[in-house]
């Protein structure tokens, strides 16, 4: 009851705020339309697998800037390619080659191609010199780098916007005063929060839905999972940021204030969730973007939309995404006793 | 006429030896005094001299250092008497960007008022402070005075049974601080216990009793008639720089 009053008075305040509703649907679509436009590649040094491959070969490939990680049989190369242990394996078939490629990274495809292309030009003066034949596990020759991190950029959109409406929209509630005249209500502090990730959850949802609909159907990004699981990932990952947004504006004395967490909080989940390669960075560093909750996001996102995998598979993203949602709604409650004591 | 409850004991505020610290900044000190059920008592004091502090206390926000505060029978604070009490803040705690009709329904849904009966209740509050005609502006429109009428209308909204009001009449025109004023009195007499703070003078005159608060003392209580007689005065300010042991 009070939280449905909650819900309906921050839903009432957005329609009343046409520009931060624009800001909230439109400013995203507008950045992924750029960035679609926009993007350029880059180099990567590629893991190969493989299997029962001629000893030639394999000294040849040794020569590219590649690595290589030999496998017994194709099942056990195939297990390691979907774990995304290698990028690519080859197998003999038919005395020519057969490639495999993960295919999910676009700039990946292509740094192996370009190996397989140079070693093949190398063989053919050889007695051996014949062409490849080349698989994609996920993806295809013709994804493209938007397809690849279109899905990360759709989380940071959902994850960053959230934060930032969602955490001025309580410290405003703070520094108006009307924080302090809810907490003369009978309303309970886990209704203030409860009522917060409601009401905003709602309009997330909406955002959902319009910024999917858009890059898959409009901007053509490739989507080969189920619409209802990417939503369901965009949803967490808003509620987490709402929750994280609303925790953080505690310490926030102004607006000012508020968006200087944008440097400490969001830039460094871009440079974790995967838009740029986790695997080139050193080994303490990888190791946080496991605090990050856009690296989940972003994991749960290209698996669905790139690799087309069901729910059992996002689920554990989906758990921490839950785990941290709820440690930064108990979080909240506990800093809301500022205000009230009981 | 407001508030249906008869005339009833027990709906008053015992505050007894409050002090209250923020850090090792003692802004409440020893504070101990009476609201009597269905009268108006008025906080009098300067900027600064702890009346903000001391109403929260009374209004269940915050919670006593050292000391009691017990309103209606019930130690505060309490999530249950919330419902009881009718605050009105020092600062306009409303929402900007919605219209005063939005800002009440709101409120008054906090306060578990639905249907019919609460759309009368909103009438009935906002003729009370002569907002009427504009009932469907935005707040973010509203002159300051009219914020002041629109807060008061919503602490009065849940009829509760102790109203408890910061700086009530600051920026509202005197024809409106009267008619204010008789609503308070009508409240009072039909039973509603009533808290006042204020700087100003002349409205102290008119609460049936007066606290008078310095530094974070209390340092006199009683009736308008009694302060200025007991310090030998004619007027509330002789009187309350007599007790702050400033001789004028």
């Amino acid at each position: 009851m009070r939280v449905c009053a909650l819900v309906v008075r921050i839903w009432r305040q957005f329609l009343h705020d046409k520009r931060t509703l624009m800001l909230m649907l439109v400013a995203p679509i507008l950045i992924l339309t750029l960035v679609s436009l926009v993007f350029n590649g880059n180099t990567y040094k590629p893991k190969i697998g493989t299997v029962d491959v001629p000893a030639m070969v394999t000294q040849r490939l040794a020569h590219e800037d590649v690595s290589l990680v030999s496998y017994s049989s194709t099942n056990s190369a195939l297990e390691a390619l979907k774990t995304q242990t290698i990028d690519a394996y080859i197998s003999w078939q038919d005395g020519r080659p057969a490639v495999v490629l993960e295919g999910s990274d676009p700039s990946k495809n292509k740094a192996i191609l370009l190996d397989l292309q140079q070693m093949a030009e190398a063989s053919s003066r050889g007695p051996t010199g014949i062409q490849p034949k080349i698989t994609y596990l996920y993806g295809s020759a013709n994804m493209s780098s938007f397809d690849n991190f279109g899905p990360v950029l759709i989380g940071f959109f959902a994850f960053f916007f959230v934060f930032l409406v969602a955490g001025i929209s309580f410290l405003k509630e703070r520094t108006t005063g009307t924080l302090q005249r809810l907490v003369a209500t009978p309303i309970r502090r886990w209704e203030i929060v409860a009522g917060y990730v409601a009401g905003f959850g709602l309009f997330t949802t909406i955002q959902a839905i319009l910024i999917a609909w858009f890059c898959v159907d409009i901007l053509g990004m490739m989507m080969n999972g189920r619409l209802i699981n990417l939503l369901l990932i965009t949803l967490l990952l808003s509620i987490t940021a709402l929750t994280l947004g609303t925790f953080l504006s505690s310490f926030a004395n102004s607006e000012f204030q508020m968006m200087q967490f944008i440097p400490l909080v969001i830039v460094p989940q871009v440079f974790f969730s995967g838009l740029f390669n986790i695997d080139t960075m050193a080994v303490w560093l990888r190791w946080l973007s496991k605090i990050m909750p856009l690296y989940y996001g972003a994991d749960a996102m290209r698996n669905v939309m790139i690799r087309g995998k069901g729910f059992t598979d996002i689920v554990m993203d989906l758990a921490v995404l839950l785990a941290f949602s709820l440690v930064f709604m108990v979080l909240n409650v506990l800093t809301l006793r500022k205000y009230r004591h009981v | 006429m407001l508030g249906k409850g008869s005339r009833e004991e027990g709906w008053g505020i015992q505050v007894s030896h409050v002090d209250r610290k923020f850090g090792k900044r003692l802004v409440l000190q020893d504070i101990h005094f009476e609201v009597k059920p269905a009268e108006i008592f008025g906080l009098l004091g300067p900027s600064g001299s702890g009346k903000t502090t001391l109403v929260k206390l009374m209004a269940g926000i915050d919670r006593p250092t050292s000391g009691t505060v017990v309103v209606g029978g019930v130690q505060m604070p309490r999530l249950d008497m919330l419902g009881k009490i009718g605050y009105m803040a020092q600062s306009d705690a409303l929402y900007a960007e919605l219209t005063a009709k939005e800002n009440l329904d709101f409120f008054a849904s906090l306060f578990g008022l639905r249907g019919r009966g609460r759309r009368r209740r909103i009438e009935e509050v906002m003729e009370l402070v002569h907002l009427t005609d504009s009932m469907k502006k935005r707040v973010s429109t509203y002159s300051g005075g009219m914020k002041r009428r629109l807060s008061l209308a919503i602490a009065m909204l849940h009829r509760p049974r102790i109203l408890i009001l910061d700086e009530p009449t600051v920026g509202i025109d005197p024809a409106l601080r009267v008619s204010i004023w008789n609503e308070l009195r009508d409240m009072s007499q039909s039973g509603t216990t009533i808290l006042v703070t204020t700087h100003v003078m002349d409205e102290a005159e008119k609460c049936h009793r007066l606290g008078m608060l310095r530094d974070g003392r209390l340092i006199a209580v009683g009736t308008p008639g009694e302060l200025k007689a007991n310090a030998n005065v004619t007027t509330i300010e002789e009187a309350f720089l007599a007790f702050g042991g400033v001789r004028g």
